[in-house]
């Protein structure tokens, strides 16, 4: 038993070491921007998945904190001439701040209700983002430029020094959720989602549980949302509308939902076919439609789970 | 003419017309969510894409058939629902045993594909639908184009047919039983799965109505319902799924709403439902009609 865990164990230090070695080599041999698009929408994931994986809440609007926190970093940057670390830092707390709202109205219904809530906030805050002066509605907040971090330290114009930057910044929020979840808070998160009542007998005040889970989660998303406005320097109403929201589910979807690293593999999936079948216009939906109906109706551990599993049957058999 | 507050009444009853048309949409959209979500436990994200297809089928037997719109008021829902029919048996049927989340994420899906097909073919810019009683009258108070005040009257006639439908027929009494309780309904001998499958196809049909009726006034795109699907899931979140009356009320009323808010302060008419949503979310959670669950 004990031989087990521990090889269990060193098997996922050494994946562990493995990617991180990868992810340091990647710039040197694959698209840059592609990369740090799909780290970011990879951080994005996590926070969805965090969410569901772990608090068992589906959001189905959380494009709002990500959408919302571009346009804040791109404001605050480009508009104000603010360091980009203090945009950031606007945007993720700016990003919490409806979290706390939304969130609080949210958690007052449950399971499908609480989908169609998060959805609705967060076509409002699209319909909001479509009329305010400071988004630019159709046309977006283009060319925010990148002004060096760390007072110049750091010349982020380089897409390759840029990218150890986002690395950087994915670590951070996958190293904070990898240590929520495994806190005492994130295990008292995992009671209330397989039996709320349960959980509220033994005193815990599960709905403040479920609040701070949906704040940290929305933070999250707003971290990857400013470090995405900060790449691609723009921020525009793709980012915040319906289709974003369901674009990250999939991505939690396709990688496997409540697996740490199966929404960054989903992540990485959807934009490598979404770069791959960019010129076929209408064609993307069409297939993310039909991934949706193919994974629900026959693949729901997705690859990260159904790996799992394989690899289980084969230590067994 | 008198004045109300400073709106002159032409602006005033104008804008209350074009609430209560679009709450007319709300309601027969609404009524078909909360009954297929009793029967089916899934709440259909392929409603709004469903009432495009009934605008577009409308459209299509126009231009190509020439079949004038009052009969397409009759085919359009039923090919439609066919179609709702046939997804029910393929696909829908086999995630009943799952949580509620996997019906929804299916039928976004669905709802992505079908409008991506669309969108495809048609492109995302509307076309014009010739409207079938041209003209209007002069109220006095207001000109009322006769259309529109016949898609007021008929999503009405819908609404409570519908209502008593369910509320009224053995059919409808069959129906409540089984979302009270499938097994027992199964063992006095009615077709349960059959009867699942006919409540899809209504509540697909009656989105694909709601198309039809809406192809005049709107333009037909691929994308018209996308956006109004996410505005009735608000409404379902206000209304509470557990009342036909209440999904009726509901509807017409937000619609109202609505069109109020567009005369009074006119940047916040989209967002206004979703503005009763939070307040009702935080005064009664479970809905104006909802049993708390």
């Amino acid at each position: 038993m004990v031989g087990q865990m521990t090889g269990k164990l060193m098997t996922q230090r050494n994946l562990a070491i493995a990617l991180l070695v990868l992810a340091l080599a990647a710039p040197w041999f694959a698209y840059p921007v592609f990369l740090m698009t799909a780290l970011c929408f990879a951080l994005f994931a996590c926070a969805f998945n965090l969410l569901l994986g772990y608090a068992g809440l589906m959001s189905f609007g959380h494009a709002m904190f990500f959408g919302m926190a571009a346009y804040f970093f791109g404001h605050t940057v480009k508009e104000w001439g603010w360091p980009p670390e203090l945009g950031i830092l606007v945007a993720v707390l700016g990003a919490a701040a409806i979290g706390v709202v939304t969130g609080a109205l949210a958690i007052r219904r449950q399971g499908i209700y609480f989908a169609m809530i998060t959805l609705a906030f967060a076509q409002m805050i699209y319909f909001f983002c479509v009329q305010a002066p400071f988004t630019h509605g159709e046309d977006g907040l283009q060319g925010i430029g990148r002004p060096p971090l760390l007072g110049g330290l750091i010349p982020t114009r380089d897409d390759r020094v840029l990218y150890y930057v986002v690395l950087a910044i994915f670590l951070f929020g996958y190293g904070a959720i990898y240590r929520f979840i495994h806190s005492p808070f994130g295990q008292v998160l995992k009671a209330i989602r397989d039996n709320e009542q349960r959980a509220l007998s033994l005193g815990y005040e599960a709905d403040r549980y479920k609040l701070l889970a949906f704040v940290l989660s929305a933070a999250v998303a707003g971290l990857a949302g400013a470090t995405k406005a900060m790449v691609l320097q723009f921020a525009t109403l793709t980012d915040v509308g319906a289709a974003m929201s369901g674009e990250v589910v999939l991505m939690a979807l396709v990688g496997g939902l409540g697996t740490i690293i199966g929404p960054v593999i989903g992540a990485f999936i959807i934009i490598a076919m979404q770069n791959y079948l960019a010129s076929t216009g209408e064609f993307v939906l069409v297939i993310q439609g039909a991934i949706f109906v193919v994974i629900v109706l026959a693949f729901r551990k997705g690859v990260v789970g159904e790996l799992a599993e394989w690899w289980k049957r084969r230590q067994a058999g | 003419m008198f004045e109300l507050l400073g709106i002159p009444p032409q602006a005033l009853f104008g804008q209350l017309l074009l609430g209560l048309i679009n709450g007319a949409f709300y309601a027969m959209l609404s009524l078909g969510l909360a009954v297929i979500f009793g029967m089916l436990n899934v709440i259909n994200f392929t409603h709004g894409a469903q009432y495009m297809m009934g605008a577009f089928a409308a459209w299509l037997m126009l231009g190509l058939l020439d079949v004038p719109f009052w009969a397409a008021l009759v085919l359009a829902p039923l090919v439609v629902g066919a179609f709702g029919v046939a997804i029910e048996k393929l696909l829908l049927k086999r995630i009943y045993h799952l949580d509620h989340l996997y019906g929804f994420l299916l039928t976004f899906g669905l709802a992505l594909m079908i409008e991506g097909l669309f969108q495809w073919k048609w492109g995302s810019s509307g076309a014009p639908y010739p409207s079938p009683i041209p003209g209007g009258v002069n109220l006095g108070f207001m000109f009322m184009p006769y259309y529109r005040g016949f898609v007021v009257v008929a999503a009405l006639v819908i609404c409570l047919a519908t209502w008593y439908g369910i509320e009224r027929t053995r059919l409808g009494a069959y129906l409540r039983a089984a979302t009270e309780n499938p097994a027992l309904v199964q063992a006095f001998g009615i077709n349960v799965p059959r009867l699942i499958t006919l409540t899809y196809g209504l509540g697909v049909g009656l989105a694909a109505l709601a198309g039809v009726l809406a192809a005049p006034i709107q333009q037909v795109s691929a994308l018209m319902g996308t956006s109004l699907v996410l505005v009735v899931f608000a409404v379902v979140v206000i209304g509470g799924m557990g009342s036909i009356m209440g999904s009726i009320v509901t509807g017409f009323g937000l619609g109202l709403v609505e069109g109020l808010t567009k005369v009074f302060y006119p940047p916040a008419s989209n967002t206004v439902i979703f503005v009763v949503m939070a307040i009702v979310l935080l005064v009664k959670p479970a809905g104006l009609f909802g049993q708390t669950k």
